[in-house]
């Protein structure tokens, strides 16, 4: 049985008659404790999904904000058990806010793939995101992702023509991310009429909500890919507000969680308005 | 093409790119459309004459292949035992066995009709080679390279600048090859439509392992023929140096299923093996993993993150390897072993006073594995170490060792 919060929420957006919006943020940064608040507080604030980032060395697929991000979490001797406890003590006040975990394979790897599998479900984690696990490479981590009753969503680009597309939602649930544009994430969004017609390509094919990010960064944008998207993905802004509001020396300040909740707030407000 | 035995340890990679449980497939989606294309236009290129013959010809007269193979006359007695030979990769155009791979794959990216170059460096001798034949096929150019390699290797870097290319110091990180190589991979999603990423050792996702490996197993199919006709069978011994390994498979490739030829690849040992991230053996002192695309053996902490290693040569300061080495490890066929900075060093100047050669730090440690090894055999048996690097680029980097900094 997988989880059923990412559908509940869907539904729940569909009936408000409005795109949901993701927030995703880097687990553990810039320290626990304000990694933490920020988590908590991110549902309160206007998020209707929550993405958490784990932390890796090597980030290939994410620009400067995110790869910096992380290496805070891990300067601060984060672990991804530590990103599991953080899931475990969100879900003992939130039981509705669906979480998926994105990162890299290799901790996952190295933490033991059914023993993880095992722990992030018993942790309250509803899906996972792994960037470098396309199709060809399901039987790794996917399939028994599923089996383990997690949702394993799948990215798409502007480089998967449809034949790729079908192989690609194979074996993908919960929704499709598309990736807004070829680069790394934290570039320019590229023009929406191009993402608008991509998603209308990738609906023909599934059922599935689709989401789309990279390159959102204001509540504007955000009202413009709501008008197509069924979900919008809001990551590096939120990212460089937690890096824009340290000290000199790179610590939190009592400015560092509100930071975050107030653009979420914005970001929130703008999807409200993508379909009015 | 030599036809295929069952039992063979020549008949990797699978169709889903794996040496074993090593290697595969491991990218983001944007990069996957890229690689298949890839791996069917190397494909169709191999089976192409047109295609053969123009790089035989490049490796004849723009690299200068065949590459001689030489008698290390004063090395072997020095060493007191088996005779000792030296591939002499050094001695090819840019000074390095890089420039093999470099022609193929620069050869392909024409075939596939792209206009621009990426590539990622250590010690700069595939940046070297890349920036080469980018000037001689008239493409531009792109080096990424880690900013303490940039600061350790600026003759190399100078080099490259002459020959057009543009070099982007990397700052992440501890500024060595595996940023070096993440920021290569990021240049690459962002720029799909028409540039080509030239991978300079046989790791990476499939097809680069076994690609790179091809186009560098010149070196073994010659010394086949060259050794035969010089001592007659073939050697005892071969020992190459290991940072991704393509030198090393390039040499070990023709020989896998003759099992009366041993196989020795020399990791970096750094400061020792004990030494906690002081080393960038990943074979000898790190774990199976993912990383740029590919499961080899990582240097990485319990928690799966990788660790930068650390070695005085910048071309081995990697944390990972190709995946047909580990396979290679795991099935027992070649021994992998560390070797330190000091022992490089030492095999550097000795080479330097005994034969006239001054090795690239890289095959120094190969040639400090030699002194080992030599020792311990027949005065009628035989090694042949690839000497895949010249040293001039190094100069400054042993002065500051022998003299101190």
């Amino acid at each position: 049985m997988k989880t059923e919060r990412i559908a509940k929420k869907f539904a729940r957006c569909a009936h408000e008659g409005r795109p949901a919006l993701i927030t995703f943020v880097s687990a553990g940064a810039p320290d626990l404790a304000t990694g933490s608040a920020i988590l908590q507080g991110l549902p309160a604030a206007g998020a209707d999904l929550i993405e958490l980032g784990m932390p890796f060395s090597d980030p290939m697929a994410d620009g400067l904000a995110i790869q910096l991000g992380g290496q805070r979490a891990l300067a601060d001797g984060h672990t991804l058990h530590t990103t599991l406890d953080m899931v475990k003590i969100f879900r003992q006040n939130d039981d509705t806010t669906p979480i998926i975990l994105m990162g890299y394979y290799n901790p996952i790897y190295a933490f033991g793939r059914e023993k993880f599998l095992a722990a992030a479900r018993e942790a309250g984690v509803d899906g996972l995101i792994i960037v470098d696990l396309p199709y060809e490479e399901d039987e790794e981590l996917c399939l028994p992702a599923l089996e383990a009753g997690l949702n394993f969503i799948r990215l798409t680009t502007p480089t998967t023509d449809d034949a790729r597309l079908e192989l690609v939602l194979q074996n993908t649930s919960g929704f499709v991310y598309y990736v807004s544009m070829t680069g790394v994430t934290g570039a320019a969004l590229s023009n929406t009429k191009a993402v608008g017609e991509a998603v209308t390509r990738i609906k023909i094919q599934t059922d599935l909500p689709v989401a789309v990010g990279f390159g959102i960064k204001t509540a504007d944008d955000a009202a413009l890919i709501g008008r197509y998207a069924d979900v919008v993905v809001v990551g590096t802004v939120l990212v460089n507000a937690v890096a824009d509001s340290l000290d000199s020396e790179g610590k939190a300040t009592p400015e560092t969680v509100s930071a975050v909740h107030d653009l979420v707030a914005s970001l929130a407000d703008g999807v409200r308005r993508a379909r009015t | 093409m030599n036809e295929q035995k069952t039992n063979s340890l020549r008949n990797g990679p699978t169709e889903e790119g794996r040496f074993g449980d090593f290697g595969g497939r491991f990218v983001a989606e944007t990069l996957m459309p890229l690689i298949r294309e890839l791996e069917e236009a190397y494909d169709a290129a191999k089976s192409d004459p047109a295609y053969i013959a123009q790089l035989s010809d490049l490796n004849t007269h723009y690299t200068g292949r065949p590459s001689p193979l030489y008698f290390a006359e004063r090395m072997s007695e020095h060493l007191g035992g088996a005779k000792v030979y030296f591939k002499r990769e050094e001695l090819n155009h840019t000074g390095s066995h890089k420039l093999n791979n470099c022609l193929g794959q620069i050869l392909l990216a024409k075939r596939m009709g792209k206009t621009r170059i990426i590539a990622e460096t250590g010690a700069g001798q595939h940046g070297v080679a890349t920036a080469t034949v980018c000037a001689r096929f008239g493409l531009p150019c792109v080096v990424y390279m880690g900013a303490t390699d940039v600061e350790r290797q600026a003759p190399n870097v100078f080099r490259m600048e002459l020959l057009g290319a543009k070099i982007v110091p990397v700052t992440a990180g501890a500024g060595t090859l595996k940023d070096a190589m993440n920021e290569a991979l990021r240049d690459w999603v962002a720029n799909v439509e028409d540039t080509y990423y030239l991978i300079g050792t046989a790791a990476g996702p499939h097809p680069y392992p076994a690609m790179v490996r091809d186009f560098q197993s010149v070196i073994g199919a010659e010394l086949r023929e060259q050794f035969d006709r010089i001592e007659g069978g073939t050697p005892d011994a071969l020992v190459a140096c290991i940072g991704g390994g393509s030198n090393a498979i390039g040499l070990f490739h023709e020989f896998l299923d003759d099992p009366n030829v041993k196989m020795y690849g020399a990791e970096a040992g750094g400061y020792g093996i004990d030494v906690d991230n002081g080393h960038a053996a990943s074979m000898t002192g790190g774990r199976p993993g993912v990383l740029h695309g590919n499961r080899t053996y990582l240097l990485q902490d319990e928690d799966g993150q990788i660790l930068e290693g650390d070695s005085i040569s910048a071309g081995l300061d990697y944390p990972g390897v190709g995946p047909e080495h580990s396979f290679l490890k795991d099935s027992g066929r070649v021994n992998y072993v560390p070797i330190t900075d000091s022992e490089a060093l030492e095999a550097f100047q000795l080479c330097a006073r005994l034969e006239g050669i001054l090795p690239a730090l890289e095959s120094a440690h190969g040639l400090a594995q030699v002194m080992k090894l030599a020792p311990t055999m027949d005065r009628d048996q035989t090694i042949v170490l690839c000497l895949s690097g010249r040293g001039d680029k190094d100069v400054d980097t042993v002065s500051q060792h022998i003299k101190g900094a």
